[in-house]
């Protein structure tokens, strides 16, 4: 990476100096601090250290010649600084904007890293773009010198923390610090033994010990980067008798998705409710023979899922994504299905699904559900969805508001399927009744579509002609 | 300096730094008839300070000696005094003028028992420190170059309290010991003290405050400019911990490093200046004893390295202060 050498400023009222020695030449390996030129100005001649540890790449200014301050005089390839960021680039972190495409042709598409987590991750900005120059943190003490680990990469913390890494196997290199000048400082290492290391982790049987200061916070290590905000200070959480838990990865993860979510969209919720009397009798009629025939469960959710791809195909705003002023409306309906698991959700996707009938939704639903469950799902098995549908229902909830799975701009939620007692054509009736809701992005979609968009699935639900076998 | 005044009994009501002083020096003549006065118009004028109104008229000329203005000869005669059994309190007018019998404290009172086996029990006092305008020779904080001495003890409470304990177990401590008062404090502290007798130990220090982000180290009139800044930084969720070292040789390096133990971040505080005061030897026995404790450099908030000067701003400058101290402190707890 590309790290500019300036012209500094020697006294208040200096402004210019001349180069008077490099003492080195391009292609010469530099450390850092070490003496890289000489100058002479109106007030001191003086030998200027390098910024940045590498290779001297290319010098711009020669011997002799006089430049203002802050002239760029050189360039060091600074070599293992400044590490990119090593963990999925955060969901609500908008990527640098490209210049406004039309919608017909594909955007330039940016780099990609494909990543294990439950929740989408957005895009990561292309490395090319920026090469800001390293800028030396100012510190007010001077940083201590610290031990140089094998890697060659220069980590600023203290002999606590470095003593405090070493009794609990922490490797400081994977920490990012929020001390001054980015020093890992004692609260960081007690965060990550806190949640990191877990095995002195308090969910044991051990009765509730009420620590003397609250625990830090459970950041985690550098992989989760969001800080998952307290509302209320601190200390009030921390009252009477208690279990500190540290969060699994996962959980963090959710946390932190739930709160961007929430953030970024503004949530607006459509309720309806559909007629389940066809769809009950259908899928009564053929579940024998369908399951005999293909081997596979019949659940209701192939015919929720083929109503949203009928209503989608049918308001193809609502299967699309935000993208600052642009929308991206995505031409395959990729469904992800919601499945709970132990301690936590997970949303894998069914690509494709207008192009699968409903044998085929039915087997890859089925499949996604038990790999999940499973733990064998792939990564690009929960990425790349569309649309999602969750089942509160399930539960026996009659209906929920969900938080839209980013960056969808919709997420239909089916309650519990239940007889009730409606009115049709002025006669009581007794019907097996399901209340649908659309949690949908404000942003995009308005009520007039939602409301149309309910009103298609309830129709197809309520009409269903589709053949299951 | 009338005799009522000057009765021992001790009231329970404030009593001022010197004030207490006075009280110790008072009760251990009292209580001991080999204890003895020595030094520059401590008799008849009382002391420059007062220190010593009314010891005269009850003790009389053959316990509270007025001298010439010989500082070698004061420290000689006290020395001396004190092979032959009497345990001689001796007076520099301004402890500035230590500096004149600088051979006697270090050669002879310092050595008298390791090389002769003849203890000296001689004290010495003296009002030290600046902040009352007094230029370079009346302002200065010496006691360093002591405290380097092996064979001596050196004291420098920052209470009425303690000046009044520690000043009679400097009475009672067979070892030479200098007792520094520190000016800006005599007549500007006020506490209650205890009725009776009481002292309190060389060589312990105070936690004055309790506090878990950082620790300062201070002692004499910076201790009160530690609990301010520590009052500031309070408010703005930096809680200090505040020592006060009371005894600067033998120095308490047991609090010392117990406080680093638990915040892992020091600040030393003081008076003297820079180069060669106590903070340098503090953060070495920090790093010897408690380096992995360390969570920050070990910062210290000093004198400038130059005499005091005279000129009112520039003392100003010159002398650490509040806000010195709070900055220091704000930025070794973001460290």
């Amino acid at each position: 990476m590309a790290v500019d050498v300036i012209m500094p400023q020697m006294g208040e009222s200096i402004f210019e100096g001349t180069i008077t020695k490099w003492l080195k030449k391009p292609g010469d390996k530099v450390e850092r601090d070490e003496p890289l030129f000489e100058i002479s100005t109106d007030k001191v001649d003086a030998e200027i250290p390098a910024p940045a540890a590498g290779v001297l790449k290319e010098i711009k200014i020669n011997e002799g010649q006089t430049v203002p301050i802050q002239t760029v005089v050189a360039v060091i390839d600074a070599a293992g600084s400044a590490a990119a960021a090593p963990a999925p680039a955060k969901p609500a972190a908008p990527p640098k904007q490209e210049a406004p495409a039309p919608v017909a042709a594909k955007p330039a598409a940016p780099a990609r890293t494909p990543e294990p987590a439950a929740p989408k991750s957005a895009p990561a900005a292309a490395p090319a773009q920026t090469s800001a120059p390293v800028s030396r943190p100012s510190a007010a003490p001077p940083p201590p010198p610290s031990a140089e680990p094998e890697n060659g990469k220069r980590i600023h913390s203290s002999p606590l923390v470095r003593r405090l890494a070493r009794e609990s196997n922490i490797d400081l290199t994977q920490l990012s610090g929020t001390g001054a000048g980015g020093r890992i400082s004692k609260k960081d290492i007690q965060a990550a033994i806190a949640s990191g290391a877990g095995r002195s982790s308090a969910g044991t049987a051990a009765p509730p010990v009420r620590p003397s200061a609250p625990p830090p916070p459970s950041t985690g290590a550098a992989a989760v980067q969001g800080a998952i905000e307290s509302a209320v200070p601190r200390e009030r959480i921390y009252f009477g008798q208690y279990e500190v838990q540290p969060m699994s990865v996962m959980r963090q993860k959710i946390a932190e998705h739930m709160v961007a979510s929430k953030r970024v969209s503004p949530h607006v919720y459509s309720v309806d409710e559909a007629d389940m009397s066809v769809v009950s009798a259908a899928r009564a009629k053929y579940k024998g023979e369908f399951e005999t025939r293909y081997g596979a469960k019949l659940t209701f959710m192939p015919f929720f899922m083929r109503a949203c791809v009928e209503a989608l195909r049918a308001f193809p705003s609502v299967n699309s994504s935000v993208d600052g002023t642009n929308m991206v409306l995505h031409r395959e309906i990729n469904l992800g299905i919601a499945v709970s698991l132990d301690n936590g959700l997970i949303v894998p996707v069914v690509r494709n699904a207008e192009e699968k009938n409903f044998l085929g939704l039915q087997r890859a639903v089925n499949d996604l559900a038990e790999r999940a469950r499973t733990k064998k799902l792939k990564p690009e098995e929960v990425q790349e969805g569309t649309f999602a549908i969750t089942n509160p229902g399930v539960y026996g909830g009659l209906m929920g508001l969900p938080v839209i799975s980013q960056p969808n701009v919709a997420i239909l939620g089916v309650g519990a399927i239940q007889k009730r007692v409606v009115v049709i054509d002025d006669a009581i009736a007794i019907r097996p009744m399901v209340y649908l809701t659309l949690s949908y992005d404000h942003r995009v979609v308005d009520g007039a579509t939602a409301h149309q968009f309910m009103g298609k699935l309830k129709s197809v639900l309520e009409e269903w002609n589709e053949p299951l076998i | 300096m009338s005799p009522t005044k000057t009765t021992a009994a001790v009231e329970s009501k404030q009593v001022t730094f010197l004030e207490a002083i006075r009280q110790a020096l008072f009760e251990e003549m009292e209580r001991d008839p080999t204890v003895v006065m020595i030094g520059e118009d401590i008799g008849v004028y009382g002391g420059a300070f007062k220190v010593t109104a009314g010891l005269l008229e009850r003790f009389g000329w053959e316990r509270v000696i007025d001298t010439p203005i010989s500082e070698t000869a004061i420290i000689g005669a006290a020395v001396g005094m004190s092979y032959l059994g009497l345990r001689p309190v001796a007076e520099m007018q301004f402890i500035d003028f230590i500096a004149c019998c600088f051979n006697q404290l270090t050669n002879f009172a310092a050595k008298s028992h390791y090389r002769w086996g003849a203890p000296a029990p001689i004290v010495v006092r003296g009002p030290s420190g600046g902040g009352i305008h007094g230029g370079p020779f009346h302002s200065q904080n010496p006691e360093m170059y002591f405290t380097h001495t092996p064979g001596l003890k050196v004291i420098y409470p920052a209470t009425a309290y303690d000046a009044k304990g520690l000043m009679k177990s400097a009475i009672r401590d067979n070892n030479p010991v200098l007792f520094f008062e520190h000016k800006f404090l005599y007549r500007r502290i006020k506490e209650e003290l205890p009725e009776g007798d009481y002292t309190v130990p060389i060589g312990k220090a105070s936690v004055r405050r309790e506090g878990r982000d950082l620790t300062i180290i201070s002692y004499a009139a910076m201790l009160h400019t530690s609990l301010e800044a520590a009052e500031t930084l309070a408010r703005e969720g930096i809680e200090c911990e505040v020592v006060d070292l009371r005894t600067l040789l033998p120095l308490d390096k047991e609090t010392i490093l117990k406080s680093v133990v638990k915040t892992n971040k020091l600040l030393i505080v003081h008076e003297d200046t820079r180069t060669g005061g106590i903070a340098g030897e503090i953060a070495a026995i920090v790093c010897e004893g408690a380096f992995d404790q360390l969570d920050g450099p070990v910062m210290r908030v000093t004198s400038l390295d130059t005499p005091v000067p005279y000129s009112p701003p520039l003392e100003e400058q010159f002398l650490p202060n509040t806000e010195k101290v709070v900055a220091a402190a704000r930025d070794l707890a973001k460290y």
